[in-house]
């Protein structure tokens, strides 16, 4: 009999089609949207990469997190920083910002590793205090009460108004696309297969020769590195930065795990199916202020308790359908019923 | 299968026959059919496992499972939480097992496993059950140790209470009860008294041959 | 001398509060390993429950103890049955996104409610009584009576825990669930009235939290760190253990804020990170965390 594995299925090659499709459109955005329409599109690409890397340590690496919003005003912070003091262009800080980030959580991890399961949560909340509370003492970014850059920088990324926004645009495109490709990568790479392990048994995993804990630690900086890349761009976009904007634990963690848990954690389509309800509801129900977050908190335990895997697990689980190609399939004899290896 | 008030009985069957499953359905730890299992005339199957515990069923767990954080005696103390009436209290277990009363303050690991599986036991008794079930109280333990928790057996009957034992030691269990189960793959594959059974017709049922 | 005799002194007497803040955390983890991220956000709701007490009923805030606790346990228990029960089992996610959602319906109610103006509870008399230990070191009565309360209310605790029926009952079940059910109990109820015992502390808490300093809605996670440190600091599975931890990070912030106001929370913080460095099993470990 011969068996081959292989990634793609049916409906996989028919949602990466349409993704293409999509993709094309959505470059093309700047031809058919207003000005309103590419910020609300570069703030929803925002949620989406980072609900996708959260749901990358939560969902895949078991590593669940509440202090993402370190990274998110550390990179914030690091734009700002070389921007204003070295007169950086800010487009190249924003890589910098990727890069000293992922340094940063090498010796953080060192740290919050050291407590597991809930402890690790409150642990990384407790370190993005420790990064919120040192920028407030940065006198030269404005302390406690932040700062603005300089209008000079902005107008060297483009002369013009309307190309800055296009510029800004496909920034924004280019990094929720580079995030969800370095995700879906991670996951076809030897290393997806160990996070698949440890998702399903820790123990086992460990038993079968997988280093758990270098793993956990490559996810963690990882994704630290890209939340940051990510904190830096929404702060450029808004030009004006303060701590408790930058590490505001409800922005950048309560409404990035809400996302992830309404649009099914442990699935690459999740957080996109979340961000897009996200928003939906926000821009019908924003004018009831402080009962909207209110809803936001009662769906996202209702979603918990009722249907854990959220509304792209239900999905699937009624439809089959996957749109990104990555769990193994062994198909056997090029029969067209295909067995689902790494079905979890 | 059926047991009678004041009655042993003995489950004997191979690993994976269905002992342990049989007796934690009864325990409640299992889900089954309300009607799949009747206890003094009513339906208990659907009922959780404090319920059941609350009406006189005692399940001493495979492996003791004593609580590790808790003394000796808040171990029997906790199996006595139900306050059913009866004949079993602290004073008349220690008269039972003396050395769980000379160990009585002892966290319940620092006990032997033989005083261990005597705590189970015990512990299983404060609740001053109906009916005690228990789950292969010989495992892991010297003959000699067996021997002497067997020894405890008539005692406890003599009490007045209903017994199951589920056992691998099948020449031990048969030498203390009136009656035997043996099951094979979830089913009664023979009952008898304990008398009438011969070694042959035990392998018989025993292995399936 | 005395300068720095009194930061230490205020700092252990703000740590006793942090202590309580820890002790409810600490104990519903001990009996369940849940962490309840809501926890802080519980005690300023119950602060708001004395404020509403205070100012409906005209009476003082100390006597609205009697009201506030009850109300809290009851809320206690109610949350455990209908909704943290569901999110217990192997999975650690149910149980935090839960909670964490909870932190956020109550905050954003209390906002709804009593909006974002802060709001303090009037003691009276003895919000500025003082005592004078020797010369030149002074403590206010009312700080010293909450110390008083927190000690008590620790020993309570490790009374309830180690010698009552229902203190065997909770840790039976932290042990063993499953065997915990067949001695009869429903580990349910067990666990509901171990929230119920955490959130009657979280009461207390929230009342002298209240009558020390400003609050508003949003002071709730802030005060989950604080207890969550102490718990770390002190070390886990030992009450007295979580009381030091709270007088750790007391006198951590005090020291910090003496020497830059800005730097009062960050020094707790950094006091944490060290100990989670150097010795992660906590200050007073009993055996392996």
């Amino acid at each position: 009999m011969n068996v081959h594995v292989t990634f793609a299925s049916r409906s996989s090659r028919a949602g990466m089609a349409l993704c293409a499709v999509a993709f094309v459109a959505l470059i093309a955005a700047p031809a058919w949207g207003g000005r309103d329409d590419l910020q609300l599109l570069s703030e929803m690409y925002c949620y989406v990469a980072l609900a996708s890397l959260w749901n990358l340590l939560a969902g895949y690496a078991g590593l669940v997190s509440v202090g993402q919003q370190a990274y998110v005003g550390l990179g914030a912070y690091i734009l700002f920083a070389f921007a204003i003091l070295a007169g950086m262009p800010p487009l190249a800080a924003i890589a910098l910002a990727g890069i000293i980030s992922a340094a940063v959580a090498v010796p953080v991890s060192g740290l919050v590793f050291r407590l597991r399961g809930h402890y690790f949560a409150i642990g990384t909340w407790i370190v993005a205090e420790v990064f919120r509370l040192t920028a407030s003492q940065v006198s030269v970014l404005g302390g406690g009460s932040g700062t603005s850059l300089p209008a000079a920088l902005i107008i060297a990324i483009a002369p013009s108004r309307q190309l800055r926004d296009f510029i800004e645009y496909w920034v924004a495109l280019a990094l929720v696309g580079a995030v969800l490709l370095l995700i879906v990568l991670l996951l076809r790479s030897r290393y997806g297969l160990a996070l698949k392990a440890i998702r399903d048994s820790e123990l086992a995993a460990t038993c079968n020769g997988i280093d758990v804990r270098r793993t956990k630690i490559l996810v963690y900086i990882v994704t630290a590195g890209a939340a940051a890349m990510i904190g830096a761009f929404i702060f450029l976009q808004r030009l004006r930065i303060s701590p408790d904007a930058a590490f505001s634990v409800n922005d950048w963690t309560a409404f990035v795990i809400f996302i992830t848990v309404i649009g099914g954690i442990g699935r690459i389509e999740g957080p996109i199916v979340g961000t897009i309800v996200f928003f939906a509801l926000r821009q019908t129900l924003a004018d009831l202020g402080t009962f909207y977050l209110l809803m936001l908190g009662a769906v996202a335990i209702a979603v918990m308790l009722a249907a854990p895997k959220g509304i792209w697990g239900l999905v699937v689980e009624k439809l089959g359908w996957q749109i990104f190609p990555l769990e193994r399939r062994v198909i056997a004899d090029g029969s067209t019923v295909a067995g689902n290896a790494a079905k979890t | 299968m059926e047991v009678r008030a004041g009655e042993a009985v003995a489950v004997i069957g191979a690993n994976g026959a269905g002992k342990s499953t049989l007796l934690k359905s009864i325990a409640g730890l299992l889900p089954s059919r309300p009607d799949a299992i009747t206890f003094a005339g009513e339906p208990i199957g659907g009922l959780p496992a404090h319920a059941v515990a609350a009406r006189g069923i005692a399940l001493v767990p495979e492996g003791r499972g004593l609580f590790a954080s808790l003394s000796v005696e808040e171990n029997l103390l906790i199996g006595g939480q139900l306050n059913r009436p009866g004949p079993w209290n602290l004073s008349s277990i220690y008269d039972l097992f003396p050395v769980l009363g000379e160990r009585h303050a002892m966290p319940s690991t620092a006990l032997s496993g033989g005083q261990q599986q005597m705590a189970a036991i015990a512990r299983g008794l404060m609740a001053n059950p109906k009916l005690l079930l228990c789950d292969e109280i010989s495992l892991g333990l010297a003959p000699i140790v067996v021997r002497d928790i067997y020894t405890r057996l008539p005692t406890i009957l003599s009490a007045g209470i209903s017994l199951v034992l589920v056992e691998q030691d099948v020449v031990q269990a048969l030498k203390a009860v009136q009656r035997v189960y043996c099951l094979q793959e979830g089913r009664v594959a023979l009952a008898g008294a304990a008398k009438d059974l011969t070694r042959e017709t035990i392998a018989a049922a025993y292995f399936g041959v | 001398m005395t300068d720095w005799i009194n930061v230490i002194l205020q700092g252990v007497l703000v740590g006793g509060l942090y202590a309580m803040f820890a002790a409810g955390l600490s104990l519903i983890f001990g009996v369940m390993r849940l962490v309840n991220i809501a926890h802080g956000d519980l005690i300023v709701l119950a602060a708001y429950l004395a404020l509403v007490a205070t100012q409906t009923l005209g009476i003082g805030p100390l006597v609205s103890l009697l009201i506030v606790v009850p109300l809290m346990a009851a809320v206690g228990y109610a949350l455990q049955r209908l909704i943290l029960n569901r999110t217990l089992g192997e999975d650690l996610l149910p149980p935090l996104l839960v909670t964490f959602g909870l932190s956020v319906i109550i905050q954003n109610g209390l906002l709804a409610l009593f909006t974002a103006d802060d709001r303090k509870l009037q003691a009276g008399a003895i919000e500025v009584a003082t005592v004078r230990l020797f010369e030149g070191v002074y403590v206010g009565l009312l700080p010293l009576l909450q110390f008083a309360v927190a000690v008590a209310v620790i020993a309570a605790l490790q009374f309830v825990f180690y010698r009552t029926a229902l203190g065997r009952a909770f840790r039976a079940t932290a042990d063993s669930p499953e065997v915990a059910r067949l001695m009869g109990l429903d580990n349910r109820h067990v666990f509901a009235l171990a929230m119920a015992l955490s959130l009657a502390v979280v009461a207390i808490a929230g009342v002298f939290l209240a009558i020390r300093a400003d609050f508003d809605p949003s002071i709730g996670p802030a005060r989950l760190i604080f207890g969550f440190e102490a718990v770390i600091i002190g070390g886990l599975g030992s009450l007295w253990g979580t009381f030091a931890g709270g007088l750790v990070l007391g006198v951590a912030q005090a020291i910090g804020a003496h020497i830059n106001p800005g730097w009062q929370i960050l020094a707790g913080h950094i006091a944490f990170l060290v100990i989670l460095a150097v010795r992660p099993e906590g200050l007073f470990a009993k055996g392996r965390a």
